[in-house]
């Protein structure tokens, strides 16, 4: 059942996990070689005891990765970032592979528990940070090429009757939240924010610190806050865990958006672009599973429809 | 009071503030003068009230987008998905 890169991380993160030599006593782990968190062709990540190791995709550029996990490492976002261990590897397959200390996801099971506020408060302290004291040259955030990859990626999973909503919702979002032109902003963002996307950190006294480096860099910190925005728009997210969300956020002096007022004219093109990546990536996995949409996945489809009816007057001017 | 119609006796009855009176045999209503009037007032003011919801003290409207999911009135402005869980979706790219 298991692959090759999969067997590799094993090996990998218990080799970190025992440096110092000793019998293996992971936490029941050691008659398990692996305990596998992931195993997408972007991310295969597979944790022994208290190390993870993660291979990353097979086109990453390994000086952009390099230049991630210093920024993840650097003091300036001790509180914001789960730091790297200083290990790094590479799959036979040429996957760069990088480690990190395990620490405790928010639970799916739990809604009432999740850390909203939390959330908006490290984005806060994120995109806060002067980026000419980070390594460099910063990449771009990408969160836009995610978005086209999600567009492509549903066009290249055969016909679906919802396709050409998600379409005409993409077409009208401006160049640069489609990765066609340089995006404006100029803070570190995130760039795949979701609630998969925190730990607590297991150094120190347990709080929540974001984790997956791949896709940050210099860019809009709207980004960070728009799939929260669309999942609110969408219907997805209770309107009161929307305003916990952004009143932390604001509350914290976070940039993306004004200290108050109506946050959508900062909001609206990430949040449209998010809901188009949201929608794609559903069409295409429920095309390849042969499915049908789920609930949430078709009130994502739902908001490209009326986004893709949206009289011209609504729709914000394109900014280049 | 006879009724003009069939001779049976009216009887007399408030509705919202309104004197009116019905007729117990062929249950044919009299009104007074500006009777009607103030009947129509009060139909009027209830139609305008009843459909939307007042809004719940404390929990200030969100402002959304124009494409956003049209909500209904509920408890706390709440969108009726409690039921699904807490989406998976929200845990992935």
């Amino acid at each position: 059942m298991s692959t090759p890169t999969v067997r590799a991380l094993g090996r990998f993160a218990s080799a970190e996990a025992h440096r110092n030599g000793g019998p293996c006593l992971c936490e029941g782990l050691a008659d398990t070689p692996a305990h596998v968190l992931a195993d997408r062709p972007d991310a295969t990540v597979v944790r022994h005891g208290p190390v993870v190791a993660k291979a990353h995709a097979a086109d990453t550029d390994p000086g952009e990765l390099s230049v991630r996990a210093g920024v993840a490492a650097h003091p300036a976002l001790a509180h914001v970032l789960l730091a790297p261990l200083t290990r790094s590897a590479v799959t036979a397959d040429g996957r760069p592979v990088t480690f990190w200390p395990y620490g405790l996801p928010v639970d799916p099971r739990a809604p009432r528990d999740a850390p909203w506020e939390a959330t908006a408060t490290l984005l806060a302290a994120l995109h806060a940070v002067p980026t000419d004291v980070l390594p460099g040259p910063l990449p771009p955030m990408r969160g836009p090429l995610k978005a086209a990859r999600a567009v492509e990626r549903m066009r290249g999973a055969g016909e679906h009757p919802d396709a050409r909503a998600v379409e005409a919702a993409w077409a009208a979002l401006p160049a640069w939240a489609r990765a066609e032109s340089p995006a404006p902003g100029r803070s570190l963002c995130h760039g795949d924010l979701h609630l998969g996307q925190l730990v607590r950190d297991p150094g120190g006294d347990g709080s929540w610190r974001l984790i997956d480096i791949d896709d940050m860099g210099e860019g809009d910190p709207a980004w960070d806050l728009a799939r929260p925005a669309a999942w609110f728009a969408c219907g997805l997210l209770a309107p009161d865990d929307w305003t916990r969300f952004l009143g932390a956020y604001r509350a914290a002096g976070g940039a993306a958006v004004p200290a108050e007022g109506d946050p959508w004219p900062a909001l609206d093109v990430p949040a449209r672009a998010l809901t188009v990546q949201t929608a794609a990536l559903a069409i295409a996995k429920s095309v390849a599973e042969h499915r049908e949409l789920d609930a949430d996945e078709r009130d994502v489809i739902d908001a490209c429809a009326r986004i893709a009816h949206l009289p011209d007057e609504l729709t914000p001017a394109p900014t280049k | 009071m006879q009724c003009p119609k069939c001779g049976a006796p009216m009887h007399t009855y408030n509705r919202n503030g309104v004197q009116i009176e019905q007729c117990s045999g062929c249950r044919g209503i009299f009104l007074d003068y500006g009777e009607l009037e103030s009947l129509t007032r009060l139909e009027s003011q209830w139609s305008q009230q009843a459909p939307p919801a007042p809004p719940q003290q404390g929990y200030p409207v969100a402002p959304a987008p124009a494409w956003g999911a049209p909500r209904h009135g509920g408890h706390h402005g709440h969108h009726g998905h409690h039921n699904r869980g807490f989406g998976r979706m929200l845990f992935s790219s």
